[in-house]
Protein backbone atom coordinates (compact mmCIF):
# COMPACT_ATOMS: atom_id res chain seq x y z
CA UNK A 1 0.00 0.00 0.00
CA UNK A 2 2.63 2.32 -1.05
CA UNK A 3 0.81 3.93 -3.73
CA UNK A 4 -0.35 7.58 -2.74
CA UNK A 5 -4.36 8.58 -2.41
CA UNK A 6 -5.78 11.37 -2.11
CA UNK A 7 -7.29 11.99 1.17
CA UNK A 8 -9.11 14.42 4.29
CA UNK A 9 -6.80 14.61 7.03
CA UNK A 10 -9.29 13.01 9.37
CA UNK A 11 -9.89 10.16 7.00
CA UNK A 12 -6.42 9.62 6.41
CA UNK A 13 -6.12 10.00 10.47
CA UNK A 14 -8.77 7.15 10.45
CA UNK A 15 -7.02 4.96 8.50
CA UNK A 16 -4.03 4.93 9.86
CA UNK A 17 -5.19 4.04 13.02
CA UNK A 18 -7.02 0.68 11.27
CA UNK A 19 -3.48 0.12 9.91
CA UNK A 20 -1.51 0.56 13.60
CA UNK A 21 -3.94 -2.27 14.85
CA UNK A 22 -5.89 -0.20 16.81
CA UNK A 23 -8.27 -2.37 18.20
CA UNK A 24 -10.71 -0.35 19.77
CA UNK A 25 -12.14 3.33 19.22
CA UNK A 26 -14.46 5.53 21.42
CA UNK A 27 -15.88 8.37 20.19
CA UNK A 28 -18.59 11.33 19.94
CA UNK A 29 -19.44 13.16 16.88
CA UNK A 30 -18.14 16.83 16.91
CA UNK A 31 -17.52 19.33 13.71
CA UNK A 32 -14.52 19.48 12.37
CA UNK A 33 -13.65 16.11 13.54
CA UNK A 34 -16.70 13.83 12.63
CA UNK A 35 -14.85 11.98 9.73
CA UNK A 36 -12.90 9.89 11.94
CA UNK A 37 -15.87 8.18 13.62
CA UNK A 38 -17.55 7.62 10.33
CA UNK A 39 -14.66 6.68 8.90
CA UNK A 40 -13.75 3.96 11.85
CA UNK A 41 -17.87 3.25 12.09
CA UNK A 42 -17.54 1.92 8.33
CA UNK A 43 -14.14 0.16 8.46
CA UNK A 44 -13.27 -1.11 11.84
CA UNK A 45 -15.89 -3.98 12.00
CA UNK A 46 -14.73 -5.33 9.01
CA UNK A 47 -11.20 -5.76 10.44
CA UNK A 48 -13.19 -7.26 13.65
CA UNK A 49 -12.23 -4.20 16.06
CA UNK A 50 -13.95 -2.17 18.10
CA UNK A 51 -15.94 1.16 17.13
CA UNK A 52 -18.33 2.44 19.66
CA UNK A 53 -20.43 5.47 19.62
CA UNK A 54 -20.52 6.58 23.23
CA UNK A 55 -23.40 8.64 24.74
CA UNK A 56 -20.65 11.77 25.59
CA UNK A 57 -16.81 12.69 25.42
CA UNK A 58 -16.45 11.85 29.21
CA UNK A 59 -17.88 8.18 28.37
CA UNK A 60 -15.46 7.98 25.35
CA UNK A 61 -12.32 8.59 27.47
CA UNK A 62 -13.68 6.67 30.37
CA UNK A 63 -14.22 3.44 27.90
CA UNK A 64 -10.43 4.41 26.68
CA UNK A 65 -9.12 4.07 30.22
CA UNK A 66 -11.41 0.65 30.42
CA UNK A 67 -9.47 -1.03 27.01
CA UNK A 68 -6.25 0.59 27.53
CA UNK A 69 -6.45 -0.98 31.13
CA UNK A 70 -7.09 -4.59 29.41
CA UNK A 71 -4.45 -3.76 27.55
CA UNK A 72 -6.12 -2.97 23.86
CA UNK A 73 -4.37 -0.34 21.64
CA UNK A 74 -7.43 2.30 22.37
CA UNK A 75 -8.16 5.81 20.82
CA UNK A 76 -10.06 8.45 21.08
CA UNK A 77 -10.89 11.85 19.09
CA UNK A 78 -12.94 15.15 18.80
CA UNK A 79 -12.83 18.74 19.03
CA UNK A 80 -11.55 21.42 21.55
CA UNK A 81 -15.37 21.21 23.28
CA UNK A 82 -15.34 17.65 23.71
CA UNK A 83 -11.32 17.70 24.84
CA UNK A 84 -12.16 19.48 27.42
CA UNK A 85 -14.70 17.12 28.68
CA UNK A 86 -12.19 14.88 28.60
CA UNK A 87 -9.31 16.73 30.75
CA UNK A 88 -10.57 14.88 33.89
CA UNK A 89 -9.92 11.28 32.40
CA UNK A 90 -6.57 11.98 30.79
CA UNK A 91 -6.05 12.64 33.97
CA UNK A 92 -6.81 9.43 35.03
CA UNK A 93 -5.02 7.85 32.68
CA UNK A 94 -1.56 9.34 32.63
CA UNK A 95 -1.48 8.82 36.42
CA UNK A 96 -2.52 5.30 35.69
CA UNK A 97 -0.04 4.79 33.49
CA UNK A 98 -1.78 4.02 30.51
CA UNK A 99 -1.10 4.07 26.64
CA UNK A 100 -3.53 5.53 24.59
CA UNK A 101 -4.10 7.92 21.56
CA UNK A 102 -6.10 11.02 22.02
CA UNK A 103 -6.70 13.28 18.94
CA UNK A 104 -7.76 16.85 18.90
CA UNK A 105 -8.89 18.49 15.84
CA UNK A 106 -8.96 21.89 17.46
CA UNK A 107 -11.55 24.97 16.83
CA UNK A 108 -11.81 27.61 17.99
CA UNK A 109 -13.24 29.00 21.84
CA UNK A 110 -13.56 29.60 24.21
CA UNK A 111 -17.03 27.74 24.40
CA UNK A 112 -18.88 26.22 22.45
CA UNK A 113 -16.92 28.74 19.66
CA UNK A 114 -17.55 28.28 16.34
CA UNK A 115 -16.57 25.36 14.21
CA UNK A 116 -13.55 27.04 12.19
CA UNK A 117 -9.66 26.14 12.69
CA UNK A 118 -7.77 27.50 15.57
CA UNK A 119 -4.77 26.95 17.74
CA UNK A 120 -6.41 28.12 21.26
CA UNK A 121 -5.61 24.38 23.17
CA UNK A 122 -1.81 25.07 23.36
CA UNK A 123 -1.78 25.61 26.39
CA UNK A 124 -4.55 22.98 27.39
CA UNK A 125 -2.69 20.21 25.30
CA UNK A 126 0.76 21.09 26.93
CA UNK A 127 0.72 22.84 30.13
CA UNK A 128 -1.33 20.01 31.61
CA UNK A 129 -5.75 20.48 30.75
CA UNK A 130 -6.47 17.98 33.93
CA UNK A 131 -5.32 18.31 37.14
CA UNK A 132 -2.38 16.70 38.90
CA UNK A 133 1.05 16.41 37.67
CA UNK A 134 1.02 15.12 34.80
CA UNK A 135 1.93 15.33 30.83
CA UNK A 136 1.49 13.89 27.48
CA UNK A 137 3.38 13.47 24.34
CA UNK A 138 1.94 16.22 22.01
CA UNK A 139 2.51 15.75 18.07
CA UNK A 140 1.44 18.75 16.03
CA UNK A 141 0.72 17.89 12.28
CA UNK A 142 0.80 20.12 9.49
CA UNK A 143 -0.22 18.27 6.96
CA UNK A 144 -2.32 15.31 5.44
CA UNK A 145 0.36 13.11 5.52
CA UNK A 146 1.78 14.00 8.68
CA UNK A 147 -2.02 13.16 10.19
CA UNK A 148 -1.34 9.65 8.85
CA UNK A 149 2.17 9.30 10.10
CA UNK A 150 1.68 10.61 13.93
CA UNK A 151 -0.96 7.93 14.25
CA UNK A 152 1.74 5.15 14.24
CA UNK A 153 4.30 7.53 15.82
CA UNK A 154 2.06 8.55 18.27
CA UNK A 155 0.51 4.56 19.61
CA UNK A 156 4.10 3.35 19.37
CA UNK A 157 5.35 6.43 21.68
CA UNK A 158 1.98 6.01 23.85
CA UNK A 159 3.00 2.04 24.51
CA UNK A 160 6.84 3.24 25.07
CA UNK A 161 6.64 5.55 28.00
CA UNK A 162 3.11 3.80 29.35
CA UNK A 163 1.40 7.48 28.93
CA UNK A 164 -1.28 9.03 26.96
CA UNK A 165 -0.39 10.46 23.57
CA UNK A 166 -2.22 13.89 22.15
CA UNK A 167 -2.39 14.71 18.29
CA UNK A 168 -3.09 17.86 17.97
CA UNK A 169 -4.64 19.34 15.02
CA UNK A 170 -6.58 21.59 13.48
CA UNK A 171 -9.91 21.91 11.64
CA UNK A 172 -7.95 23.17 8.41
CA UNK A 173 -5.61 20.22 8.47
CA UNK A 174 -8.82 17.56 9.61
CA UNK A 175 -10.92 18.86 6.49
CA UNK A 176 -8.08 19.45 3.53
CA UNK A 177 -7.68 16.97 1.37
CA UNK A 178 -3.56 16.30 0.26
CA UNK A 179 -1.62 13.34 -0.95
CA UNK A 180 -1.28 10.66 1.45
CA UNK A 181 0.99 7.27 1.63
CA UNK A 182 0.80 4.28 3.55
CA UNK A 183 4.44 3.47 5.03
CA UNK A 184 4.49 -0.23 5.72
CA UNK A 185 4.07 -0.88 9.26
CA UNK A 186 3.91 -3.52 11.68
CA UNK A 187 2.21 -3.30 15.31
CA UNK A 188 4.86 -4.34 17.48
CA UNK A 189 2.32 -5.97 19.83
CA UNK A 190 3.95 -5.09 23.18
CA UNK A 191 3.64 -7.46 25.67
CA UNK A 192 1.23 -5.62 28.35
CA UNK A 193 0.60 -8.53 30.60
CA UNK A 194 2.66 -7.47 32.99
CA UNK A 195 0.76 -4.92 34.11
CA UNK A 196 -2.93 -4.69 31.57
CA UNK A 197 -5.19 -6.57 33.28
CA UNK A 198 -5.41 -9.47 31.02
CA UNK A 199 -6.67 -12.42 32.95
CA UNK A 200 -4.45 -13.68 35.97
CA UNK A 201 -2.43 -16.69 35.69
CA UNK A 202 -1.51 -18.71 39.14
CA UNK A 203 2.09 -17.84 38.22
CA UNK A 204 1.54 -14.31 39.97
CA UNK A 205 -0.42 -11.66 41.86
CA UNK A 206 -3.06 -10.03 39.91
CA UNK A 207 -2.41 -6.73 38.33
CA UNK A 208 -4.40 -3.85 39.52
CA UNK A 209 -4.77 -0.50 36.92
CA UNK A 210 -5.25 2.30 39.30
CA UNK A 211 -4.30 6.10 39.82
CA UNK A 212 -5.14 6.49 43.42
CA UNK A 213 -2.42 6.40 46.14
CA UNK A 214 -4.22 7.08 48.81
CA UNK A 215 -1.25 6.83 50.78
CA UNK A 216 0.65 10.55 50.45
CA UNK A 217 4.43 8.74 51.24
CA UNK A 218 2.83 6.36 48.05
CA UNK A 219 2.05 9.01 46.11
CA UNK A 220 5.05 10.73 45.73
CA UNK A 221 7.01 7.50 45.16
CA UNK A 222 4.41 7.27 42.43
CA UNK A 223 4.57 11.11 41.45
CA UNK A 224 8.61 10.69 41.49
CA UNK A 225 8.52 8.02 39.21
CA UNK A 226 6.09 9.83 37.05
CA UNK A 227 8.47 12.95 36.47
CA UNK A 228 11.19 10.33 35.79
CA UNK A 229 9.47 9.47 32.82
CA UNK A 230 8.62 12.95 32.41
CA UNK A 231 12.19 13.50 32.18
CA UNK A 232 13.21 10.96 29.54
CA UNK A 233 11.01 12.22 27.55
CA UNK A 234 11.88 15.61 27.75
CA UNK A 235 15.94 14.08 27.03
CA UNK A 236 14.52 12.11 23.95
CA UNK A 237 11.70 12.84 22.27
CA UNK A 238 12.25 16.79 21.29
CA UNK A 239 11.36 17.24 17.65
CA UNK A 240 10.99 20.01 14.88
CA UNK A 241 11.73 21.26 11.26
CA UNK A 242 13.81 23.83 10.41
CA UNK A 243 13.68 25.76 7.10
CA UNK A 244 15.63 28.31 6.42
CA UNK A 245 17.27 29.15 9.66
CA UNK A 246 21.16 28.83 8.59
CA UNK A 247 21.21 32.44 7.40
CA UNK A 248 18.18 33.68 8.99
CA UNK A 249 17.63 37.35 10.80
CA UNK A 250 14.34 36.70 11.76
CA UNK A 251 12.54 33.32 12.67
CA UNK A 252 8.96 32.46 12.60
CA UNK A 253 8.22 29.42 15.51
CA UNK A 254 4.98 28.13 14.44
CA UNK A 255 3.36 24.67 14.28
CA UNK A 256 0.79 22.72 12.48
CA UNK A 257 -1.55 25.09 9.86
CA UNK A 258 0.61 28.37 11.32
CA UNK A 259 3.76 26.50 10.21
CA UNK A 260 1.85 25.97 6.48
CA UNK A 261 1.18 29.65 6.04
CA UNK A 262 4.46 31.20 7.69
CA UNK A 263 6.73 28.76 4.53
CA UNK A 264 4.96 31.18 2.39
CA UNK A 265 5.49 34.21 4.19
CA UNK A 266 8.66 33.17 4.50
CA UNK A 267 9.25 32.40 0.21
CA UNK A 268 7.79 35.70 -0.57
CA UNK A 269 10.14 37.61 2.31
CA UNK A 270 13.19 35.93 0.54
CA UNK A 271 12.27 37.24 -2.16
CA UNK A 272 12.05 40.58 -1.04
CA UNK A 273 15.15 39.87 0.43
CA UNK A 274 14.09 39.54 3.63
CA UNK A 275 16.61 36.63 5.59
CA UNK A 276 13.76 34.86 7.78
CA UNK A 277 13.82 31.46 8.43
CA UNK A 278 11.08 29.13 10.64
CA UNK A 279 11.30 26.31 13.22
CA UNK A 280 8.31 24.07 13.36
CA UNK A 281 7.76 22.35 16.92
CA UNK A 282 6.55 18.56 15.66
CA UNK A 283 6.11 17.93 19.21
CA UNK A 284 5.02 20.77 21.47
CA UNK A 285 5.75 18.81 24.20
CA UNK A 286 8.48 18.18 25.03
CA UNK A 287 9.73 21.40 23.38
CA UNK A 288 12.42 22.72 21.55
CA UNK A 289 13.93 24.87 24.18
CA UNK A 290 17.31 24.31 23.51
CA UNK A 291 17.04 24.40 19.97
CA UNK A 292 15.79 27.66 20.44
CA UNK A 293 18.29 29.45 22.53
CA UNK A 294 20.68 28.17 20.70
CA UNK A 295 18.86 30.19 17.43
CA UNK A 296 18.59 33.05 19.80
CA UNK A 297 22.09 33.99 19.47
CA UNK A 298 22.21 34.44 15.59
CA UNK A 299 18.95 36.38 15.09
CA UNK A 300 17.16 40.01 15.48
CA UNK A 301 14.14 38.45 16.62
CA UNK A 302 12.05 35.47 17.54
CA UNK A 303 8.56 35.04 16.13
CA UNK A 304 5.74 33.33 17.61
CA UNK A 305 2.46 33.03 14.98
CA UNK A 306 -0.31 30.93 16.50
CA UNK A 307 -3.81 30.87 15.63
CA UNK A 308 -5.01 32.36 19.13
CA UNK A 309 -4.25 35.27 21.24
CA UNK A 310 -0.40 34.21 22.54
CA UNK A 311 0.10 31.21 23.69
CA UNK A 312 3.51 29.24 22.46
CA UNK A 313 4.93 32.64 22.75
CA UNK A 314 5.84 32.00 26.41
CA UNK A 315 8.00 28.90 25.27
CA UNK A 316 9.50 31.18 22.68
CA UNK A 317 10.25 33.43 25.69
CA UNK A 318 10.99 30.73 27.96
CA UNK A 319 13.71 29.35 25.36
CA UNK A 320 15.25 32.41 24.69
CA UNK A 321 15.52 33.68 27.90
CA UNK A 322 15.73 36.96 27.21
CA UNK A 323 18.83 36.96 24.94
CA UNK A 324 16.55 38.22 21.89
CA UNK A 325 13.02 40.04 21.90
CA UNK A 326 9.70 37.52 21.40
CA UNK A 327 7.29 38.92 19.18
CA UNK A 328 4.00 37.71 18.42
CA UNK A 329 1.55 37.51 15.45
CA UNK A 330 -1.74 35.97 15.87
CA UNK A 331 -5.21 35.38 14.44
CA UNK A 332 -8.69 34.59 16.80
CA UNK A 333 -12.10 33.60 16.16
CA UNK A 334 -11.54 30.40 13.60
CA UNK A 335 -10.13 32.99 11.06
CA UNK A 336 -7.06 32.52 9.14
CA UNK A 337 -4.08 34.84 8.80
CA UNK A 338 -3.05 34.92 5.20
CA UNK A 339 0.55 34.72 3.74
CA UNK A 340 0.26 38.25 3.24
CA UNK A 341 -0.92 39.22 6.32
CA UNK A 342 1.95 37.77 8.06
CA UNK A 343 4.40 39.43 5.57
CA UNK A 344 2.73 42.50 6.71
CA UNK A 345 3.29 42.31 10.23
CA UNK A 346 6.78 41.13 9.70
CA UNK A 347 7.76 43.81 7.69
CA UNK A 348 5.96 46.51 10.39
CA UNK A 349 8.44 44.49 13.08
CA UNK A 350 11.45 45.07 11.11
CA UNK A 351 10.81 49.00 10.81
CA UNK A 352 10.91 49.25 14.45
CA UNK A 353 13.79 47.12 14.87
CA UNK A 354 15.66 49.29 12.26
CA UNK A 355 14.23 52.61 13.93
CA UNK A 356 15.84 51.08 17.21
CA UNK B 1 4.87 25.29 -11.97
CA UNK B 2 1.82 26.63 -8.93
CA UNK B 3 -1.56 27.38 -9.75
CA UNK B 4 -3.65 28.85 -6.84
CA UNK B 5 -7.41 28.53 -7.74
CA UNK B 6 -10.51 29.06 -5.69
CA UNK B 7 -14.29 27.52 -6.78
CA UNK B 8 -17.15 29.25 -5.19
CA UNK B 9 -20.67 29.30 -5.47
CA UNK B 10 -24.30 27.85 -4.22
CA UNK B 11 -24.05 24.41 -2.10
CA UNK B 12 -25.34 21.85 -4.47
CA UNK B 13 -23.56 23.53 -7.79
CA UNK B 14 -20.92 20.94 -7.22
CA UNK B 15 -18.09 23.52 -6.36
CA UNK B 16 -16.71 20.88 -3.59
CA UNK B 17 -16.36 17.75 -6.20
CA UNK B 18 -15.51 20.49 -9.10
CA UNK B 19 -12.54 21.40 -6.89
CA UNK B 20 -11.69 17.47 -5.71
CA UNK B 21 -11.95 16.01 -9.51
CA UNK B 22 -9.33 18.63 -10.69
CA UNK B 23 -7.09 17.83 -7.69
CA UNK B 24 -7.60 13.91 -8.22
CA UNK B 25 -6.11 14.26 -11.97
CA UNK B 26 -3.83 16.66 -10.71
CA UNK B 27 -2.99 13.82 -8.61
CA UNK B 28 -3.01 11.23 -11.78
CA UNK B 29 -0.37 13.55 -13.26
CA UNK B 30 1.87 12.90 -10.33
CA UNK B 31 2.16 16.63 -9.10
CA UNK B 32 1.69 18.12 -5.86
CA UNK B 33 -1.84 18.93 -4.71
CA UNK B 34 -4.12 20.55 -1.82
CA UNK B 35 -7.57 20.48 -1.57
CA UNK B 36 -9.12 23.22 1.04
CA UNK B 37 -12.96 23.12 1.30
CA UNK B 38 -15.61 25.96 3.12
CA UNK B 39 -16.91 23.68 5.84
CA UNK B 40 -19.78 24.49 8.64
CA UNK B 41 -22.02 27.77 8.43
CA UNK B 42 -20.93 29.05 5.41
CA UNK B 43 -21.74 25.35 3.16
CA UNK B 44 -25.13 25.50 5.09
CA UNK B 45 -25.94 28.86 4.43
CA UNK B 46 -25.76 28.88 0.82
CA UNK B 47 -22.28 29.77 -0.74
CA UNK B 48 -19.60 27.04 -0.63
CA UNK B 49 -15.89 27.24 -1.95
CA UNK B 50 -13.06 25.57 -1.79
CA UNK B 51 -8.73 26.51 -2.74
CA UNK B 52 -7.32 24.19 -4.80
CA UNK B 53 -3.31 24.59 -5.54
CA UNK B 54 -1.69 22.10 -8.29
CA UNK B 55 2.03 22.85 -8.04
CA UNK B 56 5.37 20.98 -9.84
CA UNK B 57 6.88 21.42 -6.30
CA UNK B 58 5.88 21.01 -2.92
CA UNK B 59 2.88 23.14 -2.05
CA UNK B 60 3.52 25.04 1.56
CA UNK B 61 0.60 27.26 2.47
CA UNK B 62 -2.96 25.67 1.50
CA UNK B 63 -4.17 28.58 2.52
CA UNK B 64 -4.99 30.99 -0.15
CA UNK B 65 -5.63 35.00 -0.42
CA UNK B 66 -4.36 35.55 -4.05
CA UNK B 67 -5.65 33.63 -7.11
CA UNK B 68 -4.57 32.45 -10.43
CA UNK B 69 -8.06 31.51 -11.55
CA UNK B 70 -11.53 32.15 -9.75
CA UNK B 71 -14.13 29.83 -11.12
CA UNK B 72 -17.46 31.47 -9.83
CA UNK B 73 -20.89 29.99 -10.17
CA UNK B 74 -22.85 33.04 -8.20
CA UNK B 75 -23.13 36.46 -7.61
CA UNK B 76 -22.24 36.61 -3.74
CA UNK B 77 -19.09 34.64 -4.63
CA UNK B 78 -18.16 37.13 -7.74
CA UNK B 79 -18.53 40.35 -5.00
CA UNK B 80 -16.38 38.65 -2.32
CA UNK B 81 -13.37 37.21 -4.67
CA UNK B 82 -13.24 39.38 -7.83
CA UNK B 83 -11.02 41.98 -6.19
CA UNK B 84 -8.45 38.79 -4.60
CA UNK B 85 -7.66 37.83 -8.26
CA UNK B 86 -3.89 38.40 -9.28
CA UNK B 87 -3.55 40.67 -11.92
CA UNK B 88 -3.22 38.94 -15.48
CA UNK B 89 -5.46 35.95 -13.94
CA UNK B 90 -8.49 33.99 -15.05
CA UNK B 91 -12.08 34.64 -13.78
CA UNK B 92 -14.47 32.41 -15.18
CA UNK B 93 -17.96 32.43 -14.36
CA UNK B 94 -21.22 30.95 -15.10
CA UNK B 95 -23.36 33.86 -17.00
CA UNK B 96 -26.73 32.24 -15.83
CA UNK B 97 -26.11 32.68 -11.96
CA UNK B 98 -24.55 36.51 -12.25
CA UNK B 99 -26.18 39.31 -13.22
CA UNK B 100 -23.13 41.88 -12.21
CA UNK B 101 -19.88 40.32 -13.46
CA UNK B 102 -16.46 41.96 -12.48
CA UNK B 103 -15.70 44.97 -14.17
CA UNK B 104 -12.09 44.91 -13.54
CA UNK B 105 -9.61 45.28 -16.82
CA UNK B 106 -6.56 43.78 -14.90
CA UNK B 107 -7.87 40.24 -15.83
CA UNK B 108 -9.64 37.91 -18.14
CA UNK B 109 -13.26 37.92 -17.57
CA UNK B 110 -15.16 34.64 -19.46
CA UNK B 111 -18.70 33.83 -18.65
CA UNK B 112 -20.32 30.71 -20.19
CA UNK B 113 -24.15 29.59 -19.81
CA UNK B 114 -23.40 26.19 -18.07
CA UNK B 115 -26.76 25.83 -16.66
CA UNK B 116 -28.22 26.11 -19.87
CA UNK B 117 -26.06 24.15 -21.49
CA UNK B 118 -26.16 20.80 -18.70
CA UNK B 119 -29.95 21.08 -18.91
CA UNK B 120 -29.74 21.01 -23.10
CA UNK B 121 -27.61 18.20 -22.25
CA UNK B 122 -30.28 16.55 -20.01
CA UNK B 123 -28.12 16.63 -17.26
CA UNK B 124 -27.89 19.25 -14.94
CA UNK B 125 -25.49 18.37 -12.58
CA UNK B 126 -23.07 18.49 -15.28
CA UNK B 127 -23.12 22.17 -14.99
CA UNK B 128 -19.66 22.04 -12.95
CA UNK B 129 -17.96 19.70 -15.65
CA UNK B 130 -19.01 22.08 -18.24
CA UNK B 131 -17.06 24.69 -16.02
CA UNK B 132 -14.14 22.50 -15.19
CA UNK B 133 -13.39 22.12 -19.43
CA UNK B 134 -13.98 25.68 -20.17
CA UNK B 135 -10.88 26.40 -17.22
CA UNK B 136 -9.00 23.83 -18.29
CA UNK B 137 -9.37 25.35 -22.29
CA UNK B 138 -7.91 28.55 -20.80
CA UNK B 139 -5.61 27.12 -17.89
CA UNK B 140 -4.46 23.58 -19.15
CA UNK B 141 -2.70 22.74 -16.17
CA UNK B 142 -4.06 19.03 -16.29
CA UNK B 143 -4.90 17.05 -19.40
CA UNK B 144 -8.61 16.38 -19.77
CA UNK B 145 -7.73 12.63 -19.78
CA UNK B 146 -6.27 12.87 -16.33
CA UNK B 147 -9.65 14.11 -15.18
CA UNK B 148 -11.50 11.40 -17.07
CA UNK B 149 -8.96 8.76 -15.60
CA UNK B 150 -9.93 10.98 -11.87
CA UNK B 151 -13.18 10.37 -12.18
CA UNK B 152 -12.85 6.81 -12.90
CA UNK B 153 -10.97 6.28 -10.07
CA UNK B 154 -13.71 8.23 -7.98
CA UNK B 155 -16.77 7.48 -8.65
CA UNK B 156 -18.30 3.83 -7.57
CA UNK B 157 -17.99 1.26 -10.56
CA UNK B 158 -21.89 2.04 -10.76
CA UNK B 159 -21.65 5.19 -11.55
CA UNK B 160 -18.93 4.70 -14.74
CA UNK B 161 -22.04 5.02 -17.10
CA UNK B 162 -21.70 8.36 -16.39
CA UNK B 163 -18.36 8.97 -17.55
CA UNK B 164 -19.38 9.86 -21.36
CA UNK B 165 -21.62 12.24 -20.64
CA UNK B 166 -18.78 13.84 -18.07
CA UNK B 167 -16.51 13.55 -21.15
CA UNK B 168 -18.92 15.01 -23.35
CA UNK B 169 -19.46 18.04 -21.09
CA UNK B 170 -15.59 18.64 -20.35
CA UNK B 171 -15.49 18.75 -24.18
CA UNK B 172 -18.40 21.24 -24.46
CA UNK B 173 -17.31 23.47 -21.88
CA UNK B 174 -13.65 23.79 -23.78
CA UNK B 175 -15.13 24.46 -26.97
CA UNK B 176 -17.79 27.39 -24.97
CA UNK B 177 -14.68 28.88 -23.88
CA UNK B 178 -13.27 29.43 -27.09
CA UNK B 179 -15.98 31.03 -28.71
CA UNK B 180 -16.54 32.68 -25.66
CA UNK B 181 -13.22 34.56 -25.84
CA UNK B 182 -13.40 35.26 -29.23
CA UNK B 183 -16.70 37.59 -28.20
CA UNK B 184 -14.53 38.92 -25.30
CA UNK B 185 -11.31 39.44 -28.34
CA UNK B 186 -14.36 41.17 -30.81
Amino acid sequence: MTEAKLMKGNEALAEAAIQAGCDAYFGYPITPQSEVLEYLAREMPKHGRLVMQAESEVASINMVYGAAGAGFRSMTSSSSPGISLMQEGISYLAGAELPCLIVNVNRAGPGLGTIQPGQGDYFQSVKGGGHGDYKMIVLAPASVQEMADFVFLGFDLADKYRNPVLILSDGAIGQMMEKVVFKPYTNPQVDKSAWATTGKPTTRERNYVTSLFIQPERMEVHNLKLEEKFKRIRENEVRFEEINTADAEYIFVAYGLSARICQKTMDLAREKGIKVGLLRPICVYPYPYKRLEELASQVKCMISVELNSGQMVEDVQLAVKGKVPVEFIGKMGGLLFTPEEILQQLEKLIQQYHAN
Amino acid sequence: MLEELIVAGFGGQGVLSLGMTLAYAGMVENKEISWMPSYGPEMRGGTANCMVSISSNKISSPIISRFDSAIVLNQPSMDKFEARIKPGGLLLYESGNIFKPSTRTDIDIIGITATTEALLMKNAKIMNMIMLGAYLQLKPVVQIDSILEALKKVLPDKYHFLLDINRQALVRGGEMAVLSKEQTVA
